[in-house]
């Protein structure tokens, strides 16, 4: 079993990083022949990476859309992050200090992350409209993400988990070292359904993490009349036409 | 083309509707015949192997455009959009809600781009392209204005205007084009604006409009044609040469170069400020359109080139027409297509610019003067064209485009007063007639799309006698002129911007 998970993460870690590494270089190396920010936007590049921050860690558009799916929605993933960050007790010796401080918000985010994501599974069975655009790999990405928050839930707060040995096989993985996993049921399934999580990253919808930061609508600058943008592609068609004449 | 035509019920509440599932199915427009498809380089009818010929070139786009390859994949389906769309609101039907909209192309991208639409079609909601889905293209990406309402809302700025682009690129491709977009394309081809006027009628028009205003106010106001060595270039929407009430604003921009002593001119050759070529998602028709007007500059030799009342027309000038044509600043040293332009244009102005910042600087400088009380008889609104609004700038910071119509609006008369803020600036709506539907066989659609506008303009109008709906675009004067009857409006509370210009400035002497 030590070596089945041992495997099991090697493989999803290859599969998150290079997928969405792959994904993201198809992003950059396809070109955004015309400017289309939607306005009012940013004219320079400071205005844009603002933009963008506001984008990242507030939501900002979904804030104008909808107050619940935002207040949800940002509960989910701020909740995430913490969650995210506390786990790095378990790759990290000594822990960082920082991570440390975070370790009790990071338990209740545990929470909170949950119910953000049953707030948001809620809204897409309840809501006619999000129902009716939702496929079942919409569904079962928030059951996902509910039976990991679930069944680490169970593991910190009603069957505590050897959490020693866990951390001792992950600080293992990291130096190609294979330590025992303890054996749990419930850490199984949790282990297994976070390399599940990030195997599908880079073929999913969870793209949407990357893909805001491609976004041409938010990442460009509102300077058109200042400054002549064009596509590789498009320049070719201005070879041997410089007078522009229509024909 | 549905038959009956109806406007929609307001809203008490102005609630999300409940859905209508096929409530616009075979709703959209005539398709192109074979003449005006191979005008334009497009099949004439739709080639046998379309299957493989619209995949191969969705792959092609995919390719180049970032906007499409992420809008594809980055969607969760969050649903923020979902209520956005005036063609939703007006007509319930749940494809017209944008994010739907967009899943007609995505499923598409899933099933022969993605892995798991390969190998799990129905998982991911990923479907085979059939003839149902064509057909169901060419209805529901003609139920889109490409208004670009649903991208400001959306957490990853996912724009239905790029997905609707696109999907009509490649049904063009395969020779299954819209009748009113690609007939105009070819006229401009042609003629050299949308209507198909002719230089000759062109000139006769103008000499007409010189006698009436001569008639009018006494004065000796010019609206040249093919002037060369002009100062400025006029380039406006072709409706503005007689369409009601187009041309009482192109009098107001006559009025204004009069009364600044500028030297302005039209071109007979380029005499079109819309761009169909933006609707239809075609690059090559977009640019071949737009070169005109860098044919007309450069033959005219003028320094400035000033655009005139038109939503889209704007967008693709403001945004599009430097990286098409070079009329703008800024190209590189090397770049000899655009600097041959930029050297000619005087770059103490901004190149292009709007007509409205044309005035308001020159109101600003002192320039003009104005008889307010002449427009006493307005209480006025203004509706923010979604072009102007969400696809440009106007001046020199991020939201001019609303102030500066507004700030004339209010040097020119006397009563303004502002409609539903969750209806103007950037949430404004479009007029339901933008984006290539300003077409008779779509006139169901085009009235149940004013809807959400019609509502915020009653309740302007019960609160404050609003009885001047103010404009900048020359597809909202058209569509709101026509739609407003079925709402019981009157026809003629829909006027430009210039108009009011018009009726207050001061001609001198």
């Amino acid at each position: 079993m030590n070596t089945l998970f041992a495997l099991l993460f090697y493989f999803a870690t290859l599969v998150f990083v290079v997928g969405t590494l792959y994904r993201i270089s198809i992003y950059n190396r396809t070109p955004a022949p015309l400017k289309i920010p939607t306005t009012p936007a940013p004219v320079n590049t400071g205005g844009v990476v603002l933009r963008m921050m506001r984008e990242v860690f507030l939501f900002e558009s979904l804030f104008k859309a909808n107050l619940w799916t935002w207040g949800v929605g940002w509960l989910f993933h701020v909740s995430l992050a913490l969650v995210l960050i506390r786990h790095l007790r378990y790759f990290t010796e000594p822990v960082w200090s920082w991570v440390a401080f975070i370790q009790p918000f990071g338990m209740y985010a545990g929470i909170t992350m949950v119910l953000g994501v049953a707030g948001l599974w809620a809204r897409r069975i309840f809501v006619e409209r999000i129902r009716y655009i939702s496929t079942p790999s919409d569904h079962l990405m928030l059951a996902l993400f509910l039976a990991i928050g679930v069944s680490g839930l169970v593991m910190r707060f009603v069957v505590h988990g050897d959490v020693i040995s866990v951390k001792g096989f992950m600080l293992g993985l990291m130096h190609f070292d294979v330590q025992s996993l303890p054996s749990n049921m419930i850490l199984y399934a949790h282990l297994s359904l976070v390399a599940l999580l990030m195997m599908i990253f880079p073929i999913s919808k969870l793209l949407h993490a990357p893909g805001l930061f491609f976004s041409p609508s938010r990442n460009q600058a509102d300077n058109p009349r200042e400054k002549r943008h064009i596509s590789s592609w498009a320049k070719l068609m201005e070879t041997g036409d410089t007078t522009g004449a229509a024909k | 083309m549905s038959a009956t035509i109806t406007a929609p019920a307001y809203r008490i509440i102005p609630i999300i509707p409940a859905l209508k599932p096929g409530a616009m199915e075979g709703s959209g427009p005539f398709v192109a015949n074979d003449k005006i498809q191979e005008a334009l380089g497009f099949p004439g009818q739709l080639v046998d192997d379309w299957h493989d010929r619209a995949i191969a070139k969705m792959s092609e786009l995919l390719g180049k455009y970032r906007s499409l390859k992420v809008y594809m994949d980055a969607c969760v389906h969050c649903g923020a959009c979902s209520d956005k769309c005036h063609y939703f609101i007006g007509t319930q039907d749940p494809k017209n809600m944008p994010v739907a909209r967009q899943d007609l192309m995505r499923s598409i991208y899933r099933r022969y781009f993605t892995l798991p639409g390969k190998l799990f079609p129905k998982l991911v909601g990923a479907r085979d392209l059939t003839r149902e889905v064509l057909d169901e293209w060419h209805n529901y990406y003609h139920q889109c204005s490409e208004c670009r309402r649903c991208s400001v809302f959306c957490p990853y700025g996912i724009d239905t205007a790029e997905v609707t682009m696109a999907a009509r690129e490649i049904l063009d491709s395969v020779g299954y084009g819209q009748k009113y977009d690609n007939e105009i394309i070819g006229k401009v081809h042609k003629i050299g604006n949308n209507l198909g006027l002719p230089g000759p009628a062109l000139k006769d028009t103008m000499e007409g409009l010189e006698e009436d205003v001569k008639e009018a106010t006494g004065i000796d106001v010019r609206y040249p044609v093919d002037v060369k060595g002009a100062e400025v270039l006029l380039i406006t929407p072709s409706a503005d040469f007689f369409a009601e009430p187009h041309i009482d604003s192109l009098i107001g921009y006559g009025k204004v170069f009069h009364a600044t002593g500028t030297s302005w001119t039209l071109s007979s050759m380029s005499s079109e400020a819309a761009n169909f070529g933006m609707f239809i998602g075609n690059y090559e028709q977009l640019r071949k359109v737009a070169l005109r007007i860098r044919q007309a500059a450069l033959e005219l030799g003028v320094k400035r080139i000033v655009v005139g009342e038109c939503g889209h027309a704007w967008r693709v000038a403001y945004s599009f027409w430097n990286t098409l044509t070079g009329v703008g600043d800024g190209a590189d040293q090397d770049d000899k297509f655009a600097m041959m332009l930029q050297k000619q244009l005087d770059h103490r102005y901004k190149q292009p610019s709007h007509i409205c910042e044309y005035t308001w600087d020159m109101i600003e400088r002192g320039a003009l003067s104005f008889d307010k009380e002449a427009n006493d008889k307005h209480v006025i609104t203004f509706h923010d064209s979604c072009n102007v609004a969400r696809g440009s700038r106007m001046g020199d910071y991020p939201g001019g485009q609303f102030d500066i119509p507004r700030n004339i609006i209010k040097s020119v008369a006397n009563h303004f007063v502002e409609m539903d803020p969750s209806t103007t600036h950037e949430r404004t709506f479009c007029c339901g007639g933008g984006g290539g539907l300003l077409t008779d066989d779509l006139m169901d659609l085009r009235v149940k799309g004013a809807l959400p506008r019609m509502e915020v303009l009653q309740q302007a109008v019960d609160e404050h006698g609003v009885n001047f709906l103010a404009v900048i675009c020359a597809i909202c004067k058209t569509q709101f002129s026509k739609v407003m009857p079925y709402y019981g409006f009157d026809r003629k509370m829909v006027g430009g911007v210039h108009q009011l210009v018009s009726n207050a400035i001061r001609l001198g002497e």
